[in-house]
């Protein structure tokens, strides 16, 4: 690149005077306006943006709330409920934040979920997902602490659970423990200490973020038929089109959002979070909130602490090399008829551990979870390796034009069926 | 139009996906996977569902029964005697009310700890100086603060109510330990806090009947209301708030279907 005053094509003179010395406007419009997107995103591709929107929103009213917080243990409590009492709409802002964490989730586990069914894990957007699931564990351990923070019933033992899952780990398990703590039990340091990486982390959030967004830029967006745009007639520019297409997803986003919000707040919640935490008083059942409960699942499932532990971390983890796991060179579902059907029964296995992990680790819920743990991970290291291999994929379109066009002009019925070459 | 058609099956699919998602972590609530759940009467209160607000007439029968009965064992400490202004009492009944409760203040310039009566800035008087305190004076129970109670146990207004009528004769053969209590809708049934409502245990102002059932729906209202102050407004707003997301909503997807216009998809 030349040094110099970058060539603007901005006409406002301020703005140009800016963007001749520091192109954000120029970058804005080549990334935001100008960006070639597939023609033909189905509602799916709504969920990226819809999570960033709700990592600003969790970020704003997270540091309203914390204006008003008190991570101490003997003031939390009743810090939180003086923003829910006395703090000018703070009730508003805290069931935003709070409903705003299962928001996350949901959104976020859509996301992924797209990913997983179009293949966009796959070459060469390996590195785009391996970031988002970095973006995915930096949440979970940002919504666990979180959680701590009201230093309720379920957030005190919520979080001696969790953090004892470390003492597994053979030989300096204890150590880490207590380093983790800052004690010998969970408290006041470890109070505040989760109350510093709760604030810190959604930062560390933002910047993979921003990564995620820049490597989605160098590949360009996958497609719901997971071929390549082959030129422009494949593509839109992202505005008008998709800003316009992602601002309906927003709207039906906020209506489900401010429904929760605005009359089942606590529905979400756990009734004992509103019990002062008492370290002498242990809950009946412990449960984590409704997003962890699939991997609290598999945790129980094994009947070994440390190899519970592994396998739940192992869950996750998997994700990192999901790429390569799945050896076939279709993305997209659509074209691959058992593949397809195998995710279905995954998704089903996903929601049968979210459910068997609020149950209590009693029969048939236990033998239910080693099921769908099996399955769970039986279709990453199993059945996606073998179906690459056995599995014959239909026929891909041409482009991405083609099958979309074919529907609306009078295009030639053999052009669009004629099968791709398989790589 | 088979492209609108498409384009809302997947808006469609992707919402399904949502609500289950939802769903699937809810149906099995946590406060049912927590041990036994007894199943709870709907007691019917006003403020239940989505459009529900408080009673006031009730609410204030409610804040009687905390006063005369309640509050003898049970704080609230997340309330002040200035909100008591929201179930619509004068600010002059709240200022009477919080001058017959003797709270503590100071130090006073001579360094010491003195007694006066509640002003409308004050706290709940709680009725004991800390935990071991009351835990001594209930047979080692801890009466818990009801500031939060409704939202502190599942279905928290139907609990309270089913708990507060349901002293009843234990079944026989029933072990019951030393000075606790059979109750029908208490985890394990066996409780530390006695019967504490007998018919005309209060005498209503306003001449309702002191019925158990009415004194436990009213001091249920009292302590709903005290845990969720802000619901009447939260609900006020959320209608507004649903009504103008459905209009922006219709509007959006008016532009983008403008926007789409002339693309073949």
């Amino acid at each position: 690149m030349a040094i110099g005053l970058h060539d603007s094509t901005i006409q406002n003179p301020v703005l140009r005077w800016v963007d001749q010395r520091l192109p954000v406007f120029t970058m804005m419009q080549k990334e935001y306006g100008t960006f070639p997107t597939p023609r033909n995103f189905n509602y799916f591709w709504n969920f990226g943006a819809l999570a960033m929107v709700t990592l600003m929103i969790m970020i704003a009213t997270g540091v309203f709330l914390s204006m008003n917080y008190t991570p101490h243990t003997a003031h939390a409590f009743d810090s939180v409920e003086r923003i829910m009492r006395d703090v000018n709409y703070g009730w508003l802002i805290r069931y935003v934040h709070m409903n705003g964490a299962s928001m996350f989730f949901i959104v976020v586990f859509i996301h992924i979920w797209r990913g997983m069914y179009y293949g966009s894990y796959k070459a060469p957007r390996e590195l785009l997902w391996i970031l988002g699931v970095v973006i995915f564990l930096l949440m979970m351990a940002t919504a666990f602490m979180g959680y701590v923070l009201p230093w309720g019933q379920m957030s005190f033992w919520g979080a001696t659970v969790i953090t004892n899952l470390f003492s597994a780990i053979p030989l300096v398990g204890e150590s880490i423990v207590i380093w983790l703590w800052g004690g010998f039990s969970v408290d006041n340091p470890t109070l505040n200490r989760f109350f510093s990486l709760h604030y810190l982390l959604p930062f560390m959030i933002a910047g993979v973020v921003f990564l995620h967004v820049a490597a989605l830029h160098i590949t360009g967006s996958n497609n719901p038929l997971g071929i390549d745009p082959k030129g422009p007639q494949d593509t839109l520019p992202f505005h008008p089109y998709y800003t316009a297409k992602d601002s309906v997803g927003l709207v039906v986003y906020f209506i489900v959002f401010a429904f929760l919000v605005f009359f089942m707040p606590n529905y979400l919640g756990h009734a004992d979070n509103y019990i002062p935490a008492n370290p002498l008083v242990t809950p009946a059942h412990i449960v984590p909130e409704w997003y962890f409960l699939p991997f609290y699942a598999i945790l129980r499932a094994v009947p070994d602490k440390l190899g519970g532990v592994l396998l739940m971390f192992g869950s996750i983890a998997v994700l990192f090399v999901l790429p390569w796991l799945d050896t076939s060179p279709v993305r997209s579902m659509r074209f691959r008829p058992v593949a397809k059907w195998s995710l279905y029964l995954w998704l089903v296995s996903f929601f049968v551990l979210m459910w068997a992990g609020a149950k209590p680790a009693d029969e048939p819920y236990v033998t239910i979870s080693r099921i769908a743990t099996a399955y769970y991970f039986a279709y990453f290291l199993v059945i996606l390796p073998l179906l690459g291999r056995l599995e014959r994929p239909l026929s891909l379109p041409e482009s991405i034009a083609m099958p979309v066009l074919r529907g609306g002009g009078p295009v030639l019925a053999g052009a669009a069926a004629k099968p791709m070459e398989k790589a | 139009m088979r492209d609108v058609k498409r384009g809302f099956r997947n808006l469609i699919g992707a919402l399904v996906l949502g609500a289950a998602t939802t769903l699937g972590a809810t149906l099995p609530t946590p406060a049912q996977a927590a041990g036994e759940a007894i199943p709870l009467p709907n007691a019917g209160f006003s403020f239940a569902g989505f459009f529900g607000t408080f009673d006031r007439g009730a609410a204030q029968r409610g804040l009687q029964v905390y006063k005369e009965v309640c509050a003898a064992c049970h704080g609230m400490y997340h309330l002040s005697y200035r909100n008591l202004t929201e179930i619509g009492l004068s600010e002059d009944q709240v200022r009477a009310i919080a001058a017959s409760v003797e709270v503590r203040d100071g130090p006073n310039d001579m360094g010491e700890m003195f007694d006066r009566p509640a002003r409308l800035s004050d706290r709940f008087r709680r009725p004991f100086a800390n935990e071991l305190a009351a835990r001594a004076a209930n047979n080692g129970a801890y009466p818990p603060d009801l500031s939060t109670i409704t939202k502190a146990r599942a279905n928290g207004a139907n609990y309270l109510h089913a708990l507060l009528t349901g002293y009843v004769d234990p079944p026989p053969g029933f072990a019951l330990a030393d000075g606790m209590h059979y109750n029908a809708y208490f985890p394990g049934h066996q409780i530390a806090m006695p019967n504490v409502l007998n018919p005309d245990q209060v005498e209503y102002a306003d001449g309702t009947a002191a019925t158990v059932d009415q004194m436990a729906r009213d001091v249920t209202t009292f302590l709903a209301w005290a845990a969720e102050p802000e619901t009447e407004q939260r609900r006020a707003m959320g209608i507004k708030m649903m009504l103008f997301l459905i209009v922006l909503g219709g509007l959006t997807y008016a532009v983008k279907r403008k926007v789409w216009a002339d693309v073949k998809h």
